[in-house]
């Protein structure tokens, strides 16, 4: 399958701080991947190398089989403007002229604006549009000059379900017609609702690249706490930590632990099972890492 | 680097809908153009009216005034306008179009000119009813045309506060700035006596060529050579100034 962008060994600083560490990424044709991972992982730096707002600190970077750098590479491509960021002043009708005047191939304003719901506001300047009317605007933009590959960043931060599951609905058709798309997200569910694919980064690296079943699993780990003077052997211990005399465990199978450390016959307290946060899961499968490498 | 893709929308056409979009910004927000035409001619009231007599003397008086409203527009509108622009995630959403920086740097500079036309209009009114200054079409012509050329080392000026600066500090600079070199330049108060010390700084000041070019298009007053060719210096050292602090800019944006 024809790949429409990669990555290849990239790695970006800025000053001391590593965003991105060594990512080598396939983006093939007709591909619908969410980029998922905690804030400041580096999802928005690799988006920023891909459009071409950023050059790699060292690595390859190519979109479309040329540099994102080049503006004739870039009319392939469609990319969303935070909502916050549309000139007030201008009313939407206005704004989508503007960005489709870049691109030889256009979406029917009409029918652009029809798909993400927008049909009535067309007159209307974004200063007096709900925040959930300019989210859809900025999305809508990225599929105004026909794109064969659509970068959407947080697409429905901040949405209410209803208006969330229109812009869904759009992001959708785009797909079945052939699109490609990168998105990126901090909810599961979102990700999980529209890819197949699931790219999960992690302080600049990419710590799991599967189906979104795969990544489930690895995400539907258990944080489990008791209190206990020796930590007998436990299976699927993703992370220990030992603090005023409790362990804190962050595991895999949690039912599976429980029925080990009863039978170790050690003597244990004040036993708790909580589920992690997205971001825990992803920094305990970053430690689990750096332990087995 | 050859582009042969980039004239398929027509890089013509880009410029237009950058243009465009920028006017429109401007005609919805009026107040900045208010501002930007109020403020020289109530310096052309405060100035100039009530202190100068004889035809050549107002027209030369003239001729600068409207000089410090492009001049303040250039510098200080376009620097701030520049660093707000910079700071709104609008920005970095322009430059994954498909158009690099020309397009919108020529939009920049095209929508800078139609204000500062619109800027001079009031200064040259006050001027045909109040003062004694005359002038003939083609002199009028003559100025409009050496005014644009003028403005432009102005603009480097403001465009390298702009793309240097926060917004915050483009407004404290670019005023900073651009009293001195209106003041040392010659354009307030009478330009034909000007005080001793400003008479020795102003030739350096690209506010004297820009002015005394102008009087070389409008009147018949004598001019000097060095404040014109002092104006070509400042202009290549903004140029200069202003790519440097373009390029740094557009590295350093989201570290």
């Amino acid at each position: 399958m024809t790949v429409l962008a990669r990555t290849v060994e990239v790695t970006r600083r800025y000053g001391e701080v590593l965003a991105l560490d060594g990512v080598s990424l396939d983006i093939r044709q007709g591909e619908l991947v969410g980029l998922l991972g905690p804030n400041g992982a580096g999802k928005s730096t690799l988006i920023n190398l891909l459009v071409g707002l950023r050059r790699p600190t060292s690595g390859r970077v190519e979109l479309l089989g040329g540099s994102p750098a080049d503006p004739a590479v870039r009319r392939g491509i469609g990319v969303t403007p935070q909502e916050t960021g549309l000139p007030q002043a201008l009313r939407v009708g206005e704004i989508v002229d503007f960005v489709s005047a870049h691109f030889p191939e256009k979406t029917d304003k009409a029918e652009l604006l029809a798909r993400f719901g927008l049909e009535d506001l067309v007159k209307r300047q974004v200063g007096s549009l709900s925040g959930g009317q300019r989210r859809r605007l900025g999305v809508a933009l990225a599929f105004a000059g026909r794109p064969r590959l659509v970068f959407l960043d947080e697409p429905t931060t901040g949405l209410d379900v209803e208006a969330r599951r229109a812009l869904w609905e759009g992001i959708r058709a785009f797909h079945a017609e052939g699109g490609t798309v990168l998105l990126t997200s901090h909810y599961l569910e979102e990700v999980e609702a529209l890819a197949r694919r699931v790219v999960v980064i992690g302080r600049g690296r990419v710590l799991a690249d599967d189906t979104v079943q795969a990544v489930k699993e690895i995400v539907g780990v258990r944080r489990v706490s008791f209190g206990a003077d020796t930590l007998p052997d436990l299976p699927g211990v993703l992370d220990v930590r030992r603090e005023d005399g409790r362990f804190h465990l962050v595991v895999s199978d949690s039912d599976a632990l429980v029925r080990e450390l009863v039978g170790s016959g050690v003597p244990f307290g004040g036993l708790e099972i909580a589920p992690t946060s997205l971001e825990e899961a992803f920094l305990a499968l970053t430690a689990s890492e750096a332990a087995h490498v | 680097m050859s582009d042969p893709g980039l004239s398929h929308p027509g890089l013509a056409r880009l410029v237009l809908a950058h243009t465009k979009v920028q006017l429109t910004e401007q005609r919805r927000i009026p107040i900045a153009l208010v501002a930007s035409t109020f403020f020289p001619a109530v310096a052309m009231l405060a100035f100039v009216v009530p202190n100068v007599e004889g035809a050549v003397a107002a027209t030369v008086a003239t001729a600068s005034m409207v000089l410090f409203a492009t001049m303040s527009s250039a510098m200080m509108g376009l620097g701030i306008g520049v660093a707000a622009d910079r700071e709104l995630p609008w920005d970095p959403y322009l430059r994954t179009l498909p158009a690099g920086p020309f397009p919108r740097f020529a939009a920049r500079i095209l929508t800078f000119m139609v204000i500062a036309l619109i800027s001079v209009v009031p200064v040259v009114v006050i001027a045909w009813l109040f003062t004694d200054a005359t002038i003939t079409p083609v002199r009028m012509l003559l100025g409009v045309a050496a005014l644009m050329a003028t403005t432009v080392p102005f603009m480097l000026i403001g465009l390298f506060i702009g793309y240097l600066l926060p917004s915050k500090a483009a407004i404290a600079v670019s005023q900073l700035l651009f009293f001195p070199i209106a003041i040392l330049g010659g354009l307030l108060g009478n330009p034909m006596d000007l005080p001793a010390f400003i008479d020795v700084v102003a030739p350096y000041m690209p506010s004297r060529g820009a002015v005394q070019l102008i009087w070389l298009a409008t009147t018949d007053v004598p001019t000097q050579t060095l404040p014109i060719v002092m104006l070509g210096v400042w202009t290549v050292v903004m140029g200069l100034l202003a790519a440097w602090a373009y390029r740094r800019d557009e590295g350093r944006r989201f570290s």
